[in-house]
């Protein structure tokens, strides 16, 4: 039964294909359409300006030197609140174009119960019941949808300040805002990190939206399955046997 | 006092280490005394504070008191507050008092402040905000015990009274202290302020029978740069919301100055932890890898 959310987002998803390429070669699956990419980008746009402009206020003795890129410490001030703004509207539309492969399964629990072996580099694949996103990213993405309450809420107390509020609301949410945004900070680290250098190949998903089979049946093998039909071991042995190696 | 000194910083927000020159030489507090005993609610303050430091006219509002407005704004830093006491015998007590920066020994506005020098304590008390190192972040309005730092919304940022830094630091009293007829405002180092005003406390409640009289000095804060003498110091509230226990919100003491350092450093081990993992763990590789290369 199609919601309204579906409703907007398959327009939405339709739309946007007509505007940007879906560059799938030989050997490819589609990972993100453009809708997804656009959101996601946006995001990261966002992010990276709210992230900038928040820490010469956040901790000036050690950041001031970011102050100057927005135009100084008043204006990095007055332009912060509409970056985060733009962070919360840009992801939200992301979560409802995200939020079905996002819920949590129990394949999710037992994938985190096996964190360490991943962590240390001792599982070379993916649980083979590892779906469309790991629970890693699910985790990533419910901490940002927190987050983003808890900046939207805090940030308007920031924003509209004592004069408003009332002193104690502000001297809490400043904290509420600092926490919610460290731990988005130590994310954003390991996101950066195991989208690029960390799992070679996934980087061009947000780029040309397109990855690799073999990066699909290693990382994702339930997805692999259910898009190719095929068995995502199997496949990577065949794959072995014909010296198809990645690097 | 040496005129020369009064001026050397003692503090300054959002800096890290200390001012140069702090502590290099002797420098006596000053203080300003506010006797609300003799305050006759005259406003010859508040039209010198507004002439001294140049600020408009501002419009006044009329709500059945004598109060000016209902609260300082950011052109308007001396303000009397006006409030009718009725005492447990009937009788009515009127209670004047000037409601202006504290000048806090322990100022909250300089504690939230983010901004590297937009709030400077000098050795001699005084809490001067410098509005071109201000951002407009308002964080000091929060840190304010008393609700003293004003925005103005035309150029984002925020006012408050300087104690005349410019006429002390010329060797003047301040302007309110100059207009005063009564005496109900004296100005001088910290020391003789409180002695002249525990006097008058004294004198209070031996002589005119305000038993509870005493000195507005608030230890909360590290005691102020501006002390009241009141007829009744147990409820400092009647006098127009004066906080008994002024307080600065722990975030801007414990987390602005211990855990925030401490965690964003942490947060930045994040990147050397990932760097770290690439390192000794190294990426995952879509499968299958190449076989390593045997050893000759």
């Amino acid at each position: 039964m199609p919601t309204a959310v579906d409703h907007f987002d398959d327009k939405a998803r339709a739309t946007f294909d007509q505007f940007g390429q879906n560059e799938v070669y030989e050997g490819e699956l589609q990972r993100h359409r453009v809708y997804t990419r656009f959101l996601h980008w946006m995001v990261a746009l966002f992010f990276g300006l709210a992230l900038f402009s928040g820490f010469g206020i956040y901790l000036p003795w050690l950041f001031r030197w970011f102050t100057p890129i927005f135009g100084g410490g008043p204006l990095s001030r007055e332009m912060h609140p509409w970056f985060g703004l733009g962070f919360v509207v840009f992801f939200a539309l992301q979560a409802l174009n995200w939020i079905k492969p996002m819920l949590w399964t129990p394949a999710d629990t037992k994938w985190m119960r096996n964190l360490r072996k991943v962590v240390s580099g001792k599982e070379k694949h993916d649980p083979p019941d590892t779906g469309f996103f790991n629970a890693g990213q699910k985790v990533q993405f419910w901490e940002i949808v927190g987050g983003c309450v808890v900046y939207l809420i805090t940030g308007i107390i920031l924003w509209m300040g004592a004069r408003t509020f009332g002193r104690w609301a502000v001297a809490v949410s400043y904290i509420l805002h600092d926490i919610s945004a460290l731990i988005m900070l130590g994310g954003i680290f390991i996101h950066i990190y195991l989208s690029t250098i960390g799992e070679p190949g996934t980087f061009q998903g947000m780029i040309r939206g397109a990855v690799s089979e073999a990066w699909a049946w290693t990382f994702h093998p339930a997805w692999y399955k259910e898009v190719t039909g095929r068995d995502p071991i199997e496949a990577c042995e065949d794959a072995r046997r014909r010296g198809e190696y990645n690097k | 006092m040496s005129d020369r000194k009064t001026l050397q910083i003692r503090q300054i927000s959002g800096h890290s280490g200390p001012s140069a020159g702090f502590d290099m030489q002797r420098d006596l507090e000053v203080c300003k005394l506010i006797d609300t005993t003799i305050c006759i609610g005259c406003k010859a303050c508040e039209v010198a504070c507004v002439e001294w430091n140049d600020m408009p006219f501002s419009a006044t509002t009329f709500d059945n008191t004598y109060q000016t407005m209902p609260s300082t704004r950011w052109n308007f830093w001396n303000l009397i507050k006006f409030n009718e006491h009725q005492r447990e015998d009937g009788t009515i007590q009127w209670l004047m008092r000037k409601d202006q920066c504290m000048h806090c020994a322990e100022p909250g506005c300089l504690r939230a402040c983010p901004a590297d020098g937009a709030i400077v304590q000098y050795t001699n008390g005084i809490v001067d905000f410098q509005q071109e190192n201000c951002i407009g972040c308002e964080f000091c309005v929060s840190g304010c015990p008393y609700d003293i730092p004003k925005f103005n919304p035309t150029t984002k940022k925020v006012y408050k009274c300087t104690l005349c830094s410019d006429r002390v630091g010329a060797g003047l009293e301040p302007a309110c202290i100059k207009a005063c007829p009564t005496g109900c405002l004296k100005f001088g180092t910290k020391d003789d302020m409180k002695g002249i005003a525990e006097d008058r406390a004294k004198q209070l409640r031996d002589n005119f029978g305000f038993e509870k009289a005493g000195v507005y000095d608030p230890q909360s804060i590290g005691g102020t740069h501006v002390v009241y003498v009141l007829h009744d110091a147990e409820n400092p509230e009647r006098y127009g919301g004066l906080p008994k226990n002024p307080v600065i919100p722990w975030s801007y003491t414990v987390w602005k100055w211990l855990f925030k350092p401490v965690l964003g450093t942490f947060a930045l081990f994040g990147l050397v932890g990932v760097l770290l993992h690439y390192v000794t763990v190294g990426p995952r590789r879509p499968q299958p890898e190449p076989p390593l290369k045997k050893e000759a």
